[in-house]
C-alpha cells in the first residue's frame, strides 16, 4: 500500500519484499523513497535498522552446529524478527530441528511477498486492524515467548535494565535503535556480573 | 514494469541485509568466544524481546496491560501458544470494549 503511493510498480515491491525480506527496513525505506531515489540514505538506514540481526544471528550459533555451511547460510537468508523468536524458542526446548528457521524462514516470506502484493493492488480495503484486535497479536507472540526465555531471579537484573533503556531509547531515538539497545544493555549486565 | 535505479537500489538493500543477518554467526565462527561472552550472548535473545515488548507494553493502557497478564498467566499453566494467542486477543477486545459490538 505504501509503496504504491511513493510510486513503486507492484513488481517492484514484491521484488523488494522477496530479495530483502525486512519489515521494518522496507517500510522505513518506501518512506525515504523519492524522486531521484535518495540511494545513501535508503542503503545506509537499511543497514542501521537491520543492525539488530548481527546480534539475531549470533544467538543462533549453537544451533547451526549441526548443520551445513550451504545449509546455515541459505537459513540466514530467512531470519525475521518473528521466526528468529520462534526458533529460540524451538532451540530451548531442546528439539534440535534443523529445518525450522528455514521453514519457518519460507512461510513468513510468502506470507510477506505475498501480503505486499496484496497491500499494494487491494490500496486500502483493510482497514483498522485495532477493531479486530490483530494490532495484539503481535504483543502476544512475543510475552509468550518471553516467558519461555523466562529463567527465574537470574533474568530480573538483565531484563529489568534493558526494559528500561528500551522504553528511553523508543521515545528519544528514531527508528528500532531501541531493540538493539536493550539487548545488548541485557548482555552487558549479564557480562558484568560474570566480571 | 521494474526500473534500472530502482532495481540497484533494491539489490544494495538485500546485500546489505543478508550482511547482517549472517555476520554475526561468520564473526563468531572465526573468534572463539571466551565465558564472559558468551553469557552475554546468552542474555541476548530475553533481552531483544524485552526491548521490542516494553515500549509496546508502555504504549498500550489498561486493556493491554490486563490482556497481556492474561496471555502470560495461559502460556505459563498451558504451555500451548494457539490457546495463549486467543486468549490475548479476545481479552483485549473485551477490556477495549469492543466485543459486543463484533457479536
Amino acid at each position: 500500500m505504501l509503496a504504491r503511493r511513493v510510486g513503486l510498480s507492484v513488481a517492484e515491491a514484491a521484488l523488494m519484499s522477496a530479495t530483502v525480506l525486512a519489515g521494518a527496513a522496507q517500510l522505513v525505506a518506501v518512506e525515504l523513497w523519492d524522486t531521484p531515489i535518495p540511494v545513501v540514505a535508503v542503503v545506509v538506514t537499511t543497514a542501521v535498522i537491520n543492525l539488530r540481526y548481527v546480534l539475531m544471528g549470533a544467538t543462533l550459533r549453537p544451533w547451526f552446529e549441526e548443520l551445513s555451511p550451504l545449509q546455515t547460510y541459505t537459513s540466514l537468508f530467512f531470519i525475521t524478527d518473528e521466526n528468529w523468536a520462534l526458533t529460540v524458542r524451538d532451540l530451548r526446548d531442546g528439539s534440535g530441528r534443523g529445518a525450522f528457521l528455514l521453514g519457518s524462514g519460507l512461510a513468513v516470506w510468502t506470507f510477506w511477498i505475498a501480503s505486499t502484493v496484496a497491500g499494494a493492488v487491494a490500496g486500502s480495503a483493510i482497514g483498522d486492524p485495532a477493531r479486530y484486535g490483530l494490532d495484539f497479536v503481535l504483543t502476544a507472540v512475543f510475552l509468550i515467548i518471553g516467558v519461555g526465555l523466562w529463567s527465574g531471579r537470574r533474568s530480573v537484573a538483565p531484563w529489568g535494565v534493558a526494559a528500561a533503556v528500551a522504553i528511553v531509547g523508543a521515545a528519544w531515538l528514531p527508528g528500532r535503535w531501541y531493540i538493539l539497545l536493550g539487548g545488548l544493555a541485557a548482555s552487558l549486565v549479564e557480562v558484568g556480573r560474570r566480571g | 514494469m521494474v526500473e534500472t535505479p530502482t532495481l540497484a537500489v533494491i539489490g544494495a538493500m538485500c546485500v546489505v541485509t543478508y550482511a547482517t543477518k549472517a555476520g554475526g554467526l561468520w564473526l563468531l565462527n572465526r573468534v572463539e568466544p571466551s565465558a564472559r561472552l558468551r553469557a552475554g550472548l546468552e542474555a541476548l535473545p530475553g533481552g531483544i524481546i524485552v526491548a521490542i515488548l516494553a515500549p509496546r507494553l508502555a504504549a498500550g493502557g489498561p486493556p493491554e496491560w490486563a490482556a497481556g497478564a492474561a496471555v502470560v498467566l495461559v502460556a505459563r499453566r498451558t504451555d500451548s501458544v494457539l490457546l495463549a494467542l486467543v486468549v490475548g486477543v479476545v481479552a483485549v477486545l473485551l477490556f477495549r470494549g469492543r466485543l459486543p459490538g463484533l457479536l
